[in-house]
């Protein structure tokens, strides 16, 4: 029989407000097992603390419900306090008669008399409690960053800089992300490759840092500190370690008609290619969709002009096996498809561009060497439209667009407008806007001197249609403080295209089983105090897969998931869960009902001798749980069929006598 | 905003289906229309104004019969507002005010001369405020 002490927690008024605490500490007294029970203003003070300590040694109690908060506030600190006291930390209840009892009740009597409910059913649970102790699993000491963009760079540089080696897997052959293919950076104007490719750079020559360009993360397995992570490294077709990146092969290519990606179309690349001139790793691809050698068997050029021996023709797709303690998700964000705004004539004219591809347009290194020349016809234009919110803010329900603001667009068009009346001082540059929003160091003064500096016309109000009509885009739109419906004849007409998460996040949510919103966000533990971490252990998020971010906030985020990384990765040994499911093998009847339903693997089968009462023995086949794997779901204890599976710390006859003391 | 006015409103929002606080202010329905030029009140105007309960400016304005109610303001809006069926809920409205004007029985004898064709007596009837 358990010696068992109640503690009743006023909380100040937070309890004690709507429910008479005195009555609850008296009427508990009654219950089976109680020796003890008491009431106090504050329990988690040190004061209430020490009370539950001198308690246990005088009354010699085994168990302690404390009738308080919600265990997720508290729980922790009741469990060590009974541990600084000598008890098993796993025969401490918490009876949350706050949270689920005097803030949502108004009634006296009522918050009262649910409040004892409570208490009873905690009672009737630790009756059932055994002593449990937490296992202790390792730590491999190696973290894996998925995504090789700024975020995912710093928080690399970050976790290598301390000292722990970590791997970057990039889909791309290079890394840089959307970063590499800006112009420049608002709101100071710094070139972005000037102050990311010293970046790439460290990366590509950290001695903690590996980096695995043109793959893909396959398979996850394991949980936080153990996770076993299959990655694809795709057949490049030329040896990575052996390529030196000169370029000839580029030079002699004869397939040049490649749609450049980087440029996001714009230009034509070779079929061999290397992205950009600052690429890290700086290796040859062959794009075997366009290789001839790949297509048809004759050419092999390249592989002649090679004076290394780098191209390999017969490379196959490698898998990796490797094992990581931490995953950081840095898979970042694209613009969205224009497909559904054809009422801004993106399809039909080569003159209506998103902002991504106007930086291009005005980056020295993209297809004009930053001259700013129409796409349709190379000529100078004179009358610039951007349109803001193309696609952001749009209804939830609605068929195109996304519900929420994507942040980056104000600042990135003031930028644009801002840079194309600095350089061609004879545009006329309109922004049509619903409202500016550029909250952030320095972001409005920016805009304002866009306005004010540089002569942008800011109108507020929307852009209706573009229609192409001879050699301009004439678009029609509405100016709202004037109440006019402006018609202006445009050379280009430049959307702020919404920004949506790589469409590779879901898939990698899966594996992670990690948790993403209705838009394919990663998730967050907590939106103010757990930015970083992914509810699921082990799992940070770094940059844009997480919301709709700028540059300064993604640096500022990729360095707190780093820190958060590393203060996983310098403890030896993670103290494991000790309510983990169990097999009463005796009543195993083998199904396998268990094993597919445990998501994270951590059941096995395994073939048992056992004697019979017959005296002679047989092979049976029963379940077997990996208490470092588990993480007590319970999904396995209500898909056994035959009642073998049960959660230590919540066995089902512990629940049952809950629902008994609350019933009663 | 008086009572009448404010069940003016209600109803004109009932038979819209219309929820103008969805409204962003972004003025595409507006950028987008054709008839804009015809119309004293634009679209947005439109939204605007019945959710401000300003129903009699609308009401007594050419802008209702100019809608062309080609719709193309309640495709492009990002918000799912459908301005248009505003500018027609307030139409309906007008029309209804004017059901309200039927002849009373005792109007009608004056009226009637040997000119009259009965078919329009018969349509009188039928016009009969209860």
């Amino acid at each position: 029989m358990q010696r068992i002490g109640v503690f009743v927690c006023w909380c100040g008024t937070n309890i004690a407000g709507t429910v008479d605490v005195k009555r609850v500490a008296e009427a508990l007294k009654n219950e089976p097992g109680v020796v003890y029970s008491d009431n106090y203003q504050y329990m988690c003070s040190q004061a209430g603390q020490d009370m539950i300590k001198n308690a246990i040694h005088e009354y010699k109690l085994t168990g302690v419900v404390v009738c308080s908060c919600s265990p997720r506030m508290h729980e922790t600190t009741f469990r060590k306090t009974a541990a600084a006291a000598g008890l098993n930390p796993y025969m401490v209840e918490i009876a949350n008669i706050r949270e689920q009892c005097s803030w949502v009740h108004k009634d006296m009597e009522a918050g009262t008399e649910k409040a004892i409910i409570l208490g009873r059913a905690a009672i009737a649970k630790l009756n059932l409690n055994t002593p449990l102790t937490a296992g202790e699993t390792p730590v491999t000491k190696r973290a894996l960053v998925i995504g090789g963009g700024i975020a995912g760079i710093q928080t690399a540089l970050d976790i290598a800089d301390a000292g722990f080696k970590v791997d970057i897997v990039e889909k791309k052959p290079t890394i840089g992300g959307k970063m590499a293919q800006l112009d420049k950076t608002f709101p100071t104007l710094d070139c972005a490759a000037c102050i990311l490719t010293p970046k790439m750079v460290d990366v590509g020559q950290h001695e903690n840092i590996r980096i695995f360009s043109y793959s893909e993360v396959t398979d996850v397995k394991g949980f936080v500190g153990n996770f076993d992570v299959t990655i694809k490294r795709k057949a490049r077709f030329v040896k990575e370690d052996v390529c030196t990146g000169c370029g000839l092969c580029m030079e002699k290519c004869p397939m040049k008609k490649v749609p450049n990606e980087f440029n996001l179309g714009l230009d034509n690349r070779t079929a061999i290619y290397i992205p950009f001139a600052q690429a890290v790793p700086k290796v040859a691809t062959i794009d075997p969709n366009y290789c001839i050698m790949k297509k048809t068997g004759k050419c092999g050029l390249c592989s002649t002009v090679c004076t290394v021996g780098a191209i390999d023709y017969n490379q196959q797709d490698e898998i990796i096996e490797e094992k990581y303690g931490a995953i950081v998700v840095a898979t970042g964000f694209n613009p969205i498809s224009m497909d559904k705004f054809d009422e801004y004539a993106y399809s039909q004219s080569k003159d209506v561009v998103t902002s991504l591809e106007f930086e291009r347009l005005m980056n020295a290194a993209g297809p004009t060497q930053g001259t700013l020349l129409r796409p349709s016809d190379g000529k100078h234009p004179h009358t610039l439209v951007f349109v803001q919110c193309v696609g952001s803010r749009c209804e939830a329900c609605a068929e195109k667009g996304k519900e929420y603001c994507s942040k980056i667009c104000c600042m990135y068009t003031a930028k644009h407008a801002m840079l194309v009346r600095d350089k061609y001082p004879d545009t006329e540059v309109y922004v049509f806007y619903i409202d500016v929003r550029t909250p952030g160091k320095n972001f409005d003064e920016f805009y304002r001197r866009a306005v004010e500096e540089y002569g942008v016309h800011y109108i507020k109000g929307m852009v209706g249609k573009v229609a192409p009509e001879g050699d301009k885009l004439m678009v029609q739109a509405s100016d709202l403080l004037d109440n006019k419906q402006l018609h202006i004849a445009a050379d280009m007409v430049i959307l702020a295209a919404a920004i949506e998460p790589d469409e590779s996040a879901r898939s990698l949510a899966t594996m992670l089983t990690a948790s993403m919103d209705t838009n394919d966000f990663f998730t967050e533990a907590h939106p103010k105090l757990r930015p970083v971490e992914s509810p699921t252990a082990g799992i940070y998020l770094s940059g844009a897969c997480q919301g709709p971010k700028d540059i300064p906030d993604t640096v500022a985020q990729a360095g707190a998931a780093a820190s958060k990384v590393i203060g996983l990765l310098v403890k030896d040994k993670l103290t494991g869960n000790p309510c983990v499911a169990e097999s009463n093998e005796l009543m195993c009847n083998g199904c396998s009902a268990c094993e597919k339903v445990c998501p994270y693997g951590a059941i096995t089968y395994v073939d048992k001798e056992f004697r019979m009462p017959d005296r002679t023995t047989r092979v049976r086949r029963v379940a077997q749980v990996n208490p470092a794997v588990c993480q007590g779901c319970g999904a396995c204890t209500v898909a056994c069929p035959s009642g073998a599976m049960d959660l230590k710390g919540f066995a089902t006859s512990q629940i049952m006598a809950e629902v008994d003391a609350i019933c009663k | 905003m008086d009572n009448k006015n404010s069940n003016l409103q209600a109803e004109i929002v009932r038979m819209s289906g219309v929820n103008p606080r969805k409204c962003m202010r972004c003025g595409k329905c507006s950028a987008t229309c054709p008839a804009y030029d015809e119309m004293e009140y634009h679209p947005h105007q439109f939204v605007y104004m019945v959710e401000n309960g300003e129903l009699e400016p609308l009401m007594k304005s050419k802008s209702i019969y100019k809608c062309l109610t080609c719709f193309a303001c309640v495709d492009r809006c990002p918000r799912g507002v459908e301005p248009a069926k505003l500018v027609e809920a307030v139409r309906l409205a007008v029309i209804r005010q004017q059901g309200k004007n039927h002849l009373k029985p005792e109007d009608i004898p004056p009226i009637v001369d040997e000119d009259l064709p009965q078919q329009a007596i018969v349509t009188a009837f039928r016009k009969y405020a209860k």
